[in-house]
């Protein structure tokens, strides 16, 4: 067991050092699933309500195809958006490919689906007459879907935090798009591959104790919010 | 709740204005993972960094896909490490400068009781044929990474046609090839610097080393800016000039890894 113990004491030293690698690499982390998971809660939120509350023909067959979307392997998006934004793809002039934005570009694209299948599930979970009821109250469409998402909150909080989880913790997406370049684009998951494949068992791990611990403390601060 | 997520909304965009993304001038490098993982790079950047007020965006893959970047145009500059690619690279005019930076060699590498018995031998061909006869696990990198290409030549001399069950083609950088090869208690070709790194975390040594056909040439090569205008020029010939220089050669020379040079100037 001196390997798991030789790393969790690593990740304390880690921690407590502050290096600064580390730190960017936490913050690249953060910022860069943060702002994909706003971007894809923008997005992903009204697909979830529209699947949820309308009633139209293809409806099952859209709602089928969001759940195979949440079994993409980041690797195919990573590849999808690599042809995208190279050089000799159709964004290749704005010289996209490895940077911040591309890997924001590619972690949005996986966060989608999940964060709409989580709404949609709530919406269907959701008693409806919270619509019917603010509607007869004057209340416009767009007033009463968000009273509907003020019911669900508790849900698509769970969404966003599911994505989240899920952003944060891949590493094919920010490999590919981002390039793990020290100091820009390097994450945590992407600097733990880069350990492993030095064979730094031990601070690779430490460093994914750091990353939980990270995870850990956003949770918290979602958690506070809930409760309010 | 709502009025809490716009704050909290906004505090990350403006955290995104002042992240630490934003450097002066940048130049991009492909290159192999040796260069990088042996720390090499580290060493070598920061002076030529310093001294053209820029940064150098390192993305380390292997020589194969360090190559495609280039072509592609999404790189500055390659240094890598299989001439027969880069002459082609340079033929079909992807390149438009490529100059010599500096060698090492490689090893092969086996388990501490040789199994398959080819210490001692100094007909490189015979001890391929020997491996890929005795039964025992060869791990390959499978990855067109420059050391999968000169291992190919490799087999290619010896007669040899690597197939079978023998023969495991990881697909993965050189780190995780010696880590399977301990693992399997196989063979394996190996950078010199790779295999220094990694000595003495693994239960395998150098069985073999030292044929001219071993030897490891790294060239560096500007991307032709007439076939991708937006290469930075001028920036990846300074870099060009001073991994030649006195300068560069030197720091390439001064590079040590317990007390082992890793990689020689010509």
């Amino acid at each position: 067991m001196n390997y798991l113990s030789d790393s969790l004491l690593a990740a304390v030293a880690l921690i407590l050092s502050f290096d600064r690698e580390v730190q960017l690499a936490v913050w690249t982390s953060v910022y860069t699933a943060g702002v994909a998971i706003v971007i894809a809660a923008t997005l992903s939120i009204p697909i979830g309500l529209w699947l949820g509350l309308k009633r139209f023909r293809g409806r099952r067959v859209l709602i089928t195809l969001l759940n195979t979307l949440m079994a993409m392997p980041t690797v195919v998006i990573g590849l999808v958006l690599f042809g995208l934004f190279s050089r000799q793809g159709p964004m290749g002039e704005f010289g996209l490919l490895f940077t911040p934005v591309a890997m924001i570009a590619g972690q949005t694209v996986l966060a989608i689906p999940i964060v709409a299948n989580y709404v949609l599930a709530c919406v269907n979970g959701a008693d409806h007459r919270v619509i019917d009821t603010a509607r007869t109250l004057g209340a416009t469409q767009f007033q009463a879907s968000i009273q509907l998402i003020k019911e669900i909150r508790f849900g698509v909080m769970a969404a966003l935090i599911a994505g989240f989880g899920r952003v944060i913790g891949e590493v094919g997406v920010a490999m590919m798009l981002g390039g793990n370049i020290r100091g820009s684009t390097r994450t945590m998951t992407t600097a733990i591959a880069l350990e492993t494949s030095k064979g730094e068992f031990v601070f690779g791990l430490s460093l994914g104790i750091v990353l939980l611990c990270v995870a850990l403390i956003v949770n918290l601060f979602l958690n506070m919010l809930q409760q309010r | 709740m709502f009025r809490l997520i716009s704050i909290g909304l906004t505090f990350f965009f403006m955290c995104g204005l002042f992240s630490p993304v934003t450097a002066a001038e940048r130049l991009r490098l492909a290159t192999t993972t040796s260069t990088e993982a042996s720390g090499l790079l580290a060493k070598l950047l920061p002076p030529f960094e310093q001294a053209n007020d820029c940064k150098v965006d390192v993305i380390a893959v292997g020589t194969g896909k360090a190559l495609k970047l280039g072509e592609s145009g999404d790189v500055d500059v390659v240094l890598v490490h299989a001439r027969s690619l880069e002459d082609k690279f340079m033929a079909d005019g992807y390149g438009s400068d490529r100059r010599d930076v500096m060698y090492n060699d490689f090893v092969l590498l086996g388990p501490l009781h040789d199994p398959a018995g080819v210490m001692g031998d100094n007909d490189l061909t015979a001890v391929m044929s020997k491996i890929a006869t005795s039964g025992l696990s060869f791990v390959s990198r499978g990855d067109e990474s420059g050391t999968h290409v000169r291992e190919r030549q490799l087999w290619q001399a010896a007669n040899v046609v690597p197939q079978g069950d023998w023969y495991l083609e990881a697909g993965r950088g050189m780190g995780e090839v010696i880590i399977m090869a301990n693992e399997r208690q196989g063979y394996t070709l190996s950078d010199r610097g790779t295999y220094l790194a990694f000595k003495d975390k693994v239960d395998l040594k150098l069985v073999f080393a030292g044929d001219e056909r071993l030897f490891n040439p790294y060239g560096v090569i500007m991307v032709n800016p007439a076939r991708h205008p937006h290469v930075k020029e001028d920036l990846a010939r300074k870099f060009l000039d001073f991994l030649t220089s006195e300068e560069g050669q030197g720091l390439i020379n001064g590079f040590k890894m317990d007390g082992e040079q890793l990689f020689y100037t010509h």
